[in-house]
């Protein structure tokens, strides 16, 4: 890469009750632009993402070095990591189901700075009006939403998003898929993403994870092009892509 | 668990000849018999008239001092069989008090007041404590962690109730109920035979210790500490871990009920205090202090939490302490809470408790040692 | 009718006595995993400190304001007991759950030996307000006042909490953080924050509760936590664990079933019932009444 990379990750290793999930990970992250993480079920990407942002479980042990500019982040609080600029939006929404939409946004304001309202509701004019809905009784794609505004509402140098479409119906899935779009032309995403056809969109760079280490990395459209590569890294032939 | 194989496992032979390390070659042919060779000096202690001031009150062989070391037997099998659930399962139990004190007030009752013959009481008694323990924890097992923490102490202050408010007259409330030593066997009963009780507890804590290693060196055992280690781990293989706790979970309960049952002979009555949740603390204190998941760690936990319990009252009240100023001498002068502070600075500092002694001081003692 | 009454206000007083006990210890189980057994400890230091300050303190005394004054800081000092905890034992332990609970043991034998070698095992008198030992007739029922004291107690200190946990960002960050604490750190808060903050309102709580406990009782001893603590724990589970609204409901089933078995039954059925109950809706219902699923 000739332009300096927003995050570096070098030999990563993460282990997890005994066992070793990820075995010396090393990519880099554009500075601008969609760069995904690919790979089959259970293979490491949430782990990946979890470990950057200091999330990795009690019974784990991540390894490795994560450097973002020129910031080293492992060992670091993760509450510090995201002031520091590192926006992070988990698998499977995590949005607070027993407070309200509004309450769900407030908890990420922080002092000092103007939360970014406007910005936030005019990607999702939703959460807007649903402000005294429980994120509870929100629809999936609801959900999905709120996790990404309230990431949204604070100035951000590198959003890590975890799967914001799965278990989304298709129409869902090509609004999350706008949206996110238009959200990395300010701000660089690293993704992970198992529908083809939203990486096919928004990817520029990809990453693919295989048995605990890197198996490619490249230009996303090229690798989405090799049928039998996508095949035998994804398990899923990029002919269903089109479909 | 590392701890219990190489205690197990034959010592490699001496690549060394004999003659170079003399004492360290010997030393290793002997070590899977040195459990064997504490039971025999333990079991001989009695015929000493060894005096040993300030360690205990009288000789070694003295109704007093024999009495002090059987308690402290009994508690070392009792933290051995606790240890079972919360060092070689990971199960947090605070209700174990109560299958005890169902050994010593089964047993005492049964004697007492049903007029029964010391065999038949304490059969009915072990094998009614371990049915409870079998009940009681097919409940308390449908939770995990915490809530299963707090569902066994519940359970265990049921007893505790049931005891204090003396339903029927059976348990003697607050007063406790004094064993009726007419219809024991003769060496059992009096000062004199003290020393019979002492071989008593020294059995139990050995049948305990043989128990508890058997059952961990089992596939059983091997399917505890999965669950310890990673219950998810357990389930995904196939196998139940309901069951394998609850079989856990009862034969420990039958282990602390027979201690009731011998405890209950060595004080010659029952007391209310023992059903309290302060006892179950206490046990997890030992285990933590002698070191959780090994063999020998909660015994000598147990052993020595027990001396100590005993010993620090007499020294609270020496004049060593009285002459303290007061700030200094009221706390000393409660054993629970010398106790209670060395257990904090021991989760703090010791982690492995006595038990990981040895690890940490070989290090220390092979620099020590003399190069060859 | 007389005795019902009687019945079920002096049951809510003891449910009262649950829940100021119950709430902090549910919102530090909900909030930071911690089981905490020194909660027991935080009610006698409230206990004792009130007891000291009525005798010693300038300005504080047995009765009007001086009592108020006592009591005040008899919670000042249990909170700020509670704090100490958290920051010196507990902090340095978290996410390690077991060391918490066995650290939390050790500070319950230590610190009730501790008042215990202080102020001795045995009851003292507790100083307590001419008014509180007569009774008021509700209905034409006779009812102790410091059991209403202790009522009315619960209700504004229930009432506190909710609107500090609806009304206050902190509130809010411990609303969030009972639900999923990791993702409150994901969202850039310091959630430790919050953590010392649950010790201090629970230590308060409990003190209170110490303190209007050595008034309804007429005594103060170092053991009096400890029994308490049990009950408390039950109406925790019962309740769901890191639920303020729950804790209230199940205290007072908890106080209202003890006191009308115990009453009707033989006295101790009532202590048993209770643990029936606990049995009961975990069977049924192992998250509790109101609270997120109890986890390991
Ligand atoms: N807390 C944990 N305890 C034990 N194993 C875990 C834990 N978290 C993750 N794992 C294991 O680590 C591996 C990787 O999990 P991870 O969630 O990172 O996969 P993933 O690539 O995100 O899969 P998916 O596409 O299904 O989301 C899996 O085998 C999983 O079982
Ligand atoms: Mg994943």
């Amino acid at each position: 890469m000739a332009v300096e990379p927003i995050l570096s990750v070098e030999d990563l290793s993460v282990r997890i009750a005994g066992l070793h999930i990820l075995q010396g990970v090393s990519f880099e992250v554009a500075p601008t632009g969609v760069t995904v993480l690919l790979g089959r079920n259970g293979v490491g990407k949430s782990t990946t993402l979890r470990a950057i942002v200091g999330l990795t479980p009690r019974n784990g042990e991540a390894r490795g070095t994560v450097r973002m500019g020129a910031q080293s982040l492992l060992a670091r609080p993760t509450h510090r990591l995201v002031r520091g600029g590192l926006g992070y939006v988990p698998e499977d929404r995590c949005v607070f189901a027993g407070l309200t939409v509004a309450e769900n946004l407030r908890l990420a304001e922080r002092r000092g700075t103007t939360p970014a309202y406007d910005k936030v509701f005019a990607l999702f004019p939703e959460l807007d009006r649903r402000g005294r809905q429980r994120a509870g009784s929100l629809s999936g794609g609801q959900q999905q939403m709120l996790a990404i505004g309230r990431v949204l509402l604070n100035d951000n140098r590198l959003l890590l998003v975890d799967e914001p479409t799965k278990g989304l119906a298709p129409k869902v899935v090509t609004e999350v898929a706008e949206v996110l779009e238009r959200v990395a032309e300010s701000v660089p995403v690293l993704l992970v993403e198992q529908n083809l056809a939203v990486v096919r969109r928004l990817a520029s760079d990809a990453v693919v994870l295989s048995a605990g280490r890197v198996a490619w990395t490249g230009d996303a459209r090229e690798l989405l092009l090799e049928t039998a590569l996508t095949k035998s890294l994804l398990g899923v032939g990029s002919a269903e892509v089109h479909s | 668990m590392t701890e219990v194989k190489s205690a197990e496992v034959p010592a490699p032979p001496a690549t060394v000849p004999d003659e170079l390390t003399p004492g360290h070659a010997r030393w290793h042919g002997l070590r899977p018999y040195l459990p064997l060779v504490a039971l025999v000096v333990a079991a001989v202690l009695p015929y000493s008239t060894l005096n040993l001031p300030g360690v205990f009150e009288g000789p070694l062989n003295s109704p007093g001092t024999l009495q002090l070391l059987a308690i402290c037997l009994v508690f070392g099998g009792l933290a051995a069989g606790y240890d079972l659930l919360f060092g070689r399962t990971g199960m947090l139990s605070f209700g174990h008090a109560l299958y005890f004190a169902a050994g010593v007030y089964g047993t005492d009752v049964l004697i007492t007041k049903a007029g029964l013959p010391l065999w038949q009481a304490a059969l009915l008694t072990v094998v009614g404590g371990t049915t409870l323990a079998a009940l009681l924890g097919a409940v308390a097992l449908r939770t995990v962690g915490i809530a299963f923490a707090m569902v066994t102490l519940a359970f265990a202050q049921v007893g505790a109730i049931l005891v204090a408010r003396d339903f029927g007259g059976l348990t003697g409330g607050e007063e406790g109920l004094p064993l009726d030593v007419s219809g024991l066997p003769a060496g059992l009963v009096g000062v004199t035979n003290t020393v019979n009780l002492y071989w008593l507890a020294l059995a139990y804590l050995a049948i305990v210790v043989l128990v508890v290693h058997r059952v961990s060196g089992s596939p059983t055992g091997r399917v505890l500490a999965g669950l310890r280690d990673d219950e998810r781990r357990i389930g995904v293989l196939g196998l139940d871990p309901y069951r394998f706790k609850l079989v856990a979970f009862t034969l420990a309960g039958g282990l602390a009920t027979a201690g009731g049952v011998v405890y209950v002979l060595i004080v010659g009555g029952a007391s209310p205090h023992i059903t309290s949740s302060e006892l179950t603390l206490s046990l997890l204190v030992m285990v933590v202090l002698g070191g959780p998941g090994t063999r020998w760690g909660p015994v000598l936990g147990g052993v020595l939490y027990m001396y100590l319990d005993h010993r620090l009252t007499a020294f609270g009240s020496s004049d060593a302490v009285n002459n303290l100023p007061a700030f200094l001498s009221h706390p000393l002068s409660q054993p629970l809470f010398v106790l209670g502070t060395v257990f904090i600075l021991a989760v703090y500092f010791f982690p492995g408790g006595l038990a990981s002694l040895r690890t940490r001081l070989t290090p220390l003692l092979t620099t020590l040692r003399p190069r060859r | 009718m007389n005795t019902v009454v009687l019945l079920t206000l002096t049951g809510l007083g003891l449910a009262a006595l649950y829940f100021l006990v119950a709430s902090g210890l549910s919102l530090v189980f909900g909030l930071a995993d911690v089981l905490n057994f020194a909660h027991g400890l935080f009610l006698g230091v409230g206990a004792y400190a009130t007891w000291w300050a009525a005798g010693n303190l300038p300005g504080a005394g047995s009765d009007g304001l001086g009592f108020v004054v006592a009591v005040l800081f008899g919670v000042l000092a249990g909170s700020l007991v509670a704090v100490l905890v958290e920051l010196v034992l507990i902090r340095p332990l978290y996410s390690r759950t077991i060391e918490q609970v066995l650290v939390t043991v050790g500070l319950s034998l230590a610190g009730v030996a501790l008042l215990q070698a202080t102020w001795g095992a045995d009851p003292r008198p507790f100083p307590r307000p001419d008014w509180s030992r007569d009774v008021t007739s509700v209905l034409g029922a006779q009812v102790p006042n410091a059991g209403l004291l202790l009522i009315v107690a619960a209700v504004v200190v229930l009432g506190a909490l909710l609107a500090f946990l609806r009304w206050t960002r902190y509130g809010l960050i411990i609303r969030a953080g009972v639900e999923n604490r990791e993702m409150v750190t994901a969202l850039g808060i310091d959630v430790r924050k919050a953590f010392t903050l649950v010790f201090a309102i629970g230590g308060a709580a409990a003190a209170l509760a110490g303190a209007l406990g050595g008034v309804y009782f007429g005594t103060v001893s170092p053991g009096q936590g400890g029994s308490l603590l049990i009950f408390a724990f039950i109406v925790v589970v019962i309740g769901g664990m890191g639920s303020v609204v729950g804790s209230a409901y199940a205290a007072v089933a908890v106080g209202l079933l003890q006191q009308f078995v115990n009453y009707y039954g033989t006295s101790g059925l009532g202590d048993l019932c209770v643990v029936g109950l606990l049995a009961v809706v975990l069977l049924l219902r192992p998250q509790g009444l109101a609270g997120k699923v109890a986890h390991a």
